[in-house]
């Protein structure tokens, strides 16, 4: 009966605990559906919980208790790496493989699933050309590129079998203040084109405003709220207010050394 | 006459005696390589035999080496023979090297690449074979190339049960309290030792991720 309640959810979060093995608890009693399409951008400090509870969708770790179910099917019933493979996963230090050219970086997953040689090459260039880079880079070595162009590879192969669901946790966080805000309108580009199920994680509420489709809050391993970027700016909840708060003192205070 | 002229002398057997030696180091490198480069891939995985793993190739290396030998001699196989005591000997105290190497150096590599390389979904294999071994493959030849200069060293002893190689001759010369005969031991030993260390280093630094 709750499923057919939950049957435009890509991922759902059924009352999660999560804690450590000395009995600190990460995340408490979360409930959360993540709908099919949307940008959900959890927000948080770090130690909030953001960063365990995406890490629970595609299995790198398990809850306490409860239960975290993709497409209505428990992770738990998943085969766990069929689970990894419909689910692109972008950090902020990307990892890319060092040993790798940028071809082999992207290529890997479609080359472990048995694509032929000229369907990778075809989809590696295509995604290159996707996420902004010049194709010409697909034979460089990862040590070769800015940080900029490394998580657009990044990006890049985590789409490479075209997933349904994107899991990205901080991708922009090491960036350059130029180069986040580039990478942070093409992902609004990119998803406008793909609508792909996108989890991010982020302590930037500049960066969640800009890209969410609803942003939930976290904080001590609670949800404090899922909203719209627009009710969270008129959110009464203090939380989401000291927020705003900080963010609009920011702006003020920019205001003022300009006018000076 | 001069450790020089000596050595051309006897150069004939001298060349036995290096290839008895070089053949001491190699076979016991080989088994060595072959049981503990798996052994330290397999407490990557299982760390619950990390500890008496590394603890019991710790306890080998602590025997002293003129002890092990002697302990071996009445075992049924191995006193048969005494190049084969010898090297099941070497290939004991070359394989701490080569456990932790491979253990530090799987462990060692950068953990955002494991993070990721897990996340799009590869499997233990995978990781295994695809990333972590060629990027840990320079600090596991650091490894080899600890196990055979010690190898090398410790092989000289071997004469010491009647293995041969060069150490026959630093046996002989304490014995006969001649240098010459000593030197003509100690000078090939070292040249190996000495090449071993370059050759694989050289190795070592071309498969280091750069």
């Amino acid at each position: 009966m709750s499923d057919s309640a939950h049957s435009d959810a890509a991922i759902e979060f059924r009352n999660i605990s999560f804690s450590v093995d000395g009995g600190r608890a990460i995340l408490r009693d979360l409930n959360l559906s993540v709908q099919r399409g949307e940008t959900l951008v959890f927000l948080g400090k770090s130690g909030s919980g953001k960063t365990t509870t995406l890490k629970l969708v595609n299995r790198l770790l398990s809850p306490s208790s409860g239960d975290v179910r993709v497409d209505g099917k428990s992770v738990r019933d998943w085969d766990v790496i069929r689970l990894r493979r419909m689910i692109g996963y972008v950090i902020q230090e990307v990892g890319l493989f060092p040993h790798f050219t940028v071809e082999r970086n992207i290529g890997l997953v479609p080359k472990i699933e048995k694509w032929p040689a000229e369907r990778i090459s075809q989809r590696v260039h295509e995604l290159l050309s996707l996420v902004g880079l010049d194709p010409q880079l697909a034979s460089r070595y990862p040590r070769q590129l800015s940080g900029g162009q490394r998580q657009r590879v990044g990006v890049a192969r985590a789409l490479a079998v075209d997933p349904p669901i994107l899991l990205m946790d901080e991708p922009f966080g090491a960036l350059d203040p130029i180069t986040r805000s580039e990478l942070q309108h093409e992902f609004l580009a990119l998803q406008k084109r793909l609508h792909k199920t996108v989890v991010f994680v982020t302590h930037d509420l500049r960066e969640a405003l800009l890209l969410a489709t609803r942003i939930a809050l976290m904080e001590d391993g609670r949800l404090v709220s899922v909203q719209g970027p627009a009710e969270f700016l008129r959110s009464k909840d203090p939380l989401a207010a000291s927020y705003v708060a900080a963010f609009a003192a920011d702006m003020s205070s920019l205001a003022e050394r300009g006018d000076s | 006459m001069n450790v020089w002229q000596f050595m051309l002398q006897n150069r004939v057997e001298l060349l036995q005696s290096t290839l008895e030696h070089l053949w001491l180091v190699g076979v016991s490198t080989l088994l060595a390589v072959l049981v503990g480069i798996p052994l330290g891939i397999l407490i990557t995985r299982m760390p619950a035999l990390n500890k008496p793993v590394l603890g019991g190739a710790n306890i080998i290396q602590t025997i002293p080496s003129l002890a092990l030998f002697g302990f071996l001699l009445p075992a049924p196989w191995f006193g048969e023979r005494a190049d084969r005591l010898a090297i099941f000997a070497l290939a004991l105290y070359a394989l701490l090297p080569l456990i932790r190497n491979t253990y530090a150096a799987i462990q060692g590599v950068d953990s955002a690449v494991v993070e990721a390389a897990r996340g799009m979904g590869l499997t233990d294999r995978q990781l295994l074979w695809q990333v972590q071994l060629p990027l840990a493959l320079g600090v596991i030849i650091a490894g080899v190339r600890v196990a055979v200069v010690i190898s090398v060293g410790l092989a000289t002893i071997a004469a010491a049960i009647g293995a041969g190689g060069l150490g026959e001759y630093i046996f002989r010369g304490l014995a006969m309290v001649n240098n010459q005969v000593i030197l003509a031991g100690a000078i090939p030993a070292a040249a190996l030792a000495l090449l071993a260390d370059f050759s694989l280093g050289l190795l070592e630094r071309k498969l280091r991720p750069a």
